[in-house]
């Protein structure tokens, strides 16, 4: 079986298997399906990124694993095996138990997911008390040990500070240090630096892998920019309209993309180190309705190689086949997509 | 190297400078159409353009010049009485001067003045202190009907198309506003020079009648484009017009502003943090930190030759998307916050998170960083303000 399901959840190894998840958003104009049967494996340790633009699904992809879709009007199928248990079906008191303690989430926005009327060391204490039977002064002292440990200068006069007297890459850090007070097995980190500056960003991404090898935590990293996975994932998931479009190792999605939008994402990334000066290939068009997606290939509006009579792009839904280690949803037969794709990635990297 | 007292240090500054790209006077006309400008001249003064700055050769005559420029915004102690307390230094004398047809890239990270410097070189926030003068002529604190017609040479493209759309006014009333504003009827009427622009920037005509709501993030920049570009302006300042699109998104709108310019012969000021695109779109780029210029040149030299330590950094700490590459790096890390612009640092401002005063200066060189500041050094207008220029230790790619 491949690194992306296998055979059965319960059984596999995965630290983390996700089955044919769905999550729609009833709306006055109809359903919404953000998420739209999605299937992956996680081992323990490892780090998978998950890329798109806006509206691709895939923060809802990361609420649904924290179930932080319950009680609210939005419905989750499938199953999100942690474990060896079903986090769709275990009953909330058992989710607060693994929230924080297995499962930990960064959110992008550290001011508003940090509350604003307690310090940052009451907040990273009441993380750490929640699961762990100890003192308050016991709790301080490790969440001092926290704070030093992901770079926070001065850590004995910062427990006590409020987040507005942080700044936002140290904002960050506390953040990452809450959700690392408990050593969770899973990260969840949604675009973690994208509010930040480029040297914190650095800053940022060097600690989260130090942290990792430390930890052994498995990261799932969600973000729209493809130099963020370069660095750090193992592999890498592609999602369009609310479905993954391609999955592989990081080497293979960026050296050997076998999908049309992927090929889009790549090339219309100006780049740091080119000194080429040709215009830019945009990816044409506008993101696709999740209400009224188009039909067959979502992504066919917008594909520069579509070809509706032979192929029936606009009819024919593409399969993901999860059995091989590289599926991509494609209609365009995979030895053309090769040979077009080797093209783009000598042009690229040349 | 020459050290310039900073009212002599406007970059290339030849007196000969020809005026290459100046086609037609019917461009300063705002109302006159934009036809007779069209394809053909369009086309003309793109080759000019790309053949002068392939050459590194200066475009057409400066068209803006910045003068040790200063913003400051006043700041009060908390209390019942509120007295001044010291200022926050957002922009803290910059010079520099634009000439027509280029693109010059502001970069930083935030908090270094960048967007603070595009608005006061508007008047859409009264300087502190130093000269703007566009075309020659001194528009620091211009007001009234001239700072209005000025408005018609100079215009602005925001970052966030969500803000700057009036959500109750339709796409048609927004892009019509400047013809509304400055009492100029186009030829055929608003409404189908409205259309027109629509179309020229990638809208349904048809749409005129929507309301921001109803459209895409990389749609509504576009209506904000064709604002800035409905009265024929010579001066765009785009500030960080793409950082809120999608990597996909974010191309065709980098492409429309790069076409608009050829056809219009516009110039560009583009304020941005991401080094890529700016590589992509400027011919000059300066990099601020704490409201000053640390370094300036052409696309090439601050690239593939930069020299101060802060541009160093900057550029080695941006991901590459190529993972063989990525794992190859080895990254130049900044320690330490941004220092607060109420207080800078003494001497030059970036040494409390230099890596070069950190590890490879002498402690008498380090006394010269804290007491100094340091003087713009220019060599073949590559301008650097670093006592300790050079080459870095580490390839920043």
């Amino acid at each position: 079986m491949s690194r992306w399901a296998s055979a059965d959840p319960a059984s596999s190894g995965a630290l983390l298997s996700v089955r044919d998840l769905k999550v729609t958003f009833p709306t006055e104009d109809g359903l919404v399906k953000a998420v739209d049967g999605l299937t992956f494996d996680l081992r323990a340790g490892e780090t998978i990124g998950i890329v798109g633009e806006s509206g691709s699904g895939k923060s809802v992809t990361s609420q649904a694993i924290m179930g932080l879709h319950r009680g609210t009007r939005a419905m989750v199928e499938g199953q999100i095996v942690f474990d060896g248990r079903d986090l769709i079906k275990i009953v909330d008191e058992d989710l607060r138990r693994m929230r924080g303690r297995d499962i930990a989430m960064i959110f992008q926005d550290p001011l508003s997911a940090l509350h604003p009327y307690y310090t940052v060391g009451n907040q990273i204490v009441e993380a750490y008390r929640v699961h762990n039977d100890v003192t308050k002064a016991a709790a301080r002292t490790h969440v001092i040990e926290m704070l030093d440990r992901v770079g926070i200068p001065n850590p004995q006069k910062r427990v006590d500070q409020y987040p507005h007297e942080f700044s936002g890459g140290m904002r960050q850090r506390a953040m990452i240090a809450m959700a690392l007070v408990n050593s969770p097995r899973l990260i969840i980190a949604d675009e973690p630096t994208t509010a930040l500056d480029v040297t914190v960003q650095a800053q940022i991404l060097n600690l989260l892998v130090d942290l990792q090898k430390e930890f052994g935590s498995a990261i799932i990293i969600i973000t729209h920019d493809l130099g963020v996975v370069a660095e750090l994932a193992d592999s890498i998931m592609v999602m369009f309209a609310g479905k993954a479009v391609e999955g592989g190792e990081a080497e293979e999605i960026f050296y050997e993309a076998m999908h049309p939008y992927t090929w889009g994402l790549l090339q219309s990334m100006p780049r740091i180190d080119s000194e080429k000066k040709e215009r830019l290939v945009p990816i044409a068009g506008n993101p696709p309705s999740l209400i009224n997606p188009p039909p067959g290939c979502a992504f066919h509006p917008r594909c520069a190689f579509r070809d509706d009579a032979r192929l029936g792009c606009s009819s024919v839904i593409p399969e993901f086949d999860i059995s091989t280690e590289h599926p991509a949803r494609c209609l365009i037969p995979e030895g053309e997509r090769r040979a077009i794709s080797q093209a783009k990635t000598k042009t690229r990297t040349a | 190297m020459t050290d310039l007292s900073p009212s002599t240090q406007v970059p290339d500054d030849e007196p000969a400078a020809t005026p290459v790209a100046t086609p037609s006077a019917s461009v300063t006309t705002p109302s006159a159409s934009h036809d007779k400008t069209g394809a053909a001249g369009g086309k003309r003064f793109m080759r000019q353009r790309r053949k002068a700055t392939d050459e590194g050769v200066a475009l057409g005559e400066v068209i803006l010049e910045v003068t040790d420029l200063k913003k400051y915004f006043p700041m009060h102690t908390s209390g019942l009485v509120h007295r001044a307390a010291d200022p926050v230094r957002a922009v803290d004398g910059i010079s520099f001067s634009v000439r027509k047809g280029e693109t010059l890239g502001l970069v930083g990270e935030s908090g270094c003045g960048k967007s603070t410097a595009g608005r006061t070189m508007l008047q859409l926030l009264p300087p502190t202190g130093g000269t703007i003068r566009y075309q020659g002529k001194d528009i620091t604190n211009v007001q009234g009907k001239e700072l209005r017609r000025l408005r018609t040479e100079m215009q602005m493209v925001f970052q966030d198309p969500y803000g700057s759309l009036n959500p109750r006014q339709t796409v048609g009333t927004i892009i019509a506003a400047p013809f509304r504003i400055q009492g100029i009827t186009p030829e055929g009427g608003i409404k189908a020079e409205v259309q027109s622009l629509m179309k020229r920037v990638g809208l349904n005509p048809e749409h005129y009648n929507r309301f921001p709501h109803e459209f895409s993030g990389g749609q509504r920049q576009r209506i904000g484009i064709a604002r800035a570009v409905a009265l024929r302006p010579k001066l765009i300042v785009c500030d960080e017009p793409v950082s809120a699109l999608d990597v996909s998104i974010q191309a065709q709108v980098v492409n429309l502003l790069e076409d608009l310019q050829d056809e219009f012969e516009l110039t560009y000021v583009f304020v941005a943090h991401d080094l890529a695109v700016v590589r992509h779109i400027s011919d000059r780029v300066a990099v601020m930190y704490l409201g000053k210029i640390m370094e300036m040149g052409s696309r090439q030299d601050l690239y593939e030759n930069p020299l101060h330590p802060y541009t160093q950094a900057l550029l080695s700490a941006v991901p590459i998307p190529d993972p063989r590459r990525e794992n190859k790096r080895e990254r130049i890390l900044l320690t330490g916050d941004l220092p607060s612009p109420i207080n800078p640092p003494s001497g030059c401002v970036f040494h409390t998170r230099c890596p070069r005063f950190r590890e490879e200066l002498s402690e008498s060189e380090r006394t010269r960083c804290t007491t100094e500041a340091p003087v713009i050094q220019v060599e073949n207008g590559h301008q650097v303000a670093c006592h300790f220029a050079g080459p870095p230790k580490v390839e920043v790619f």
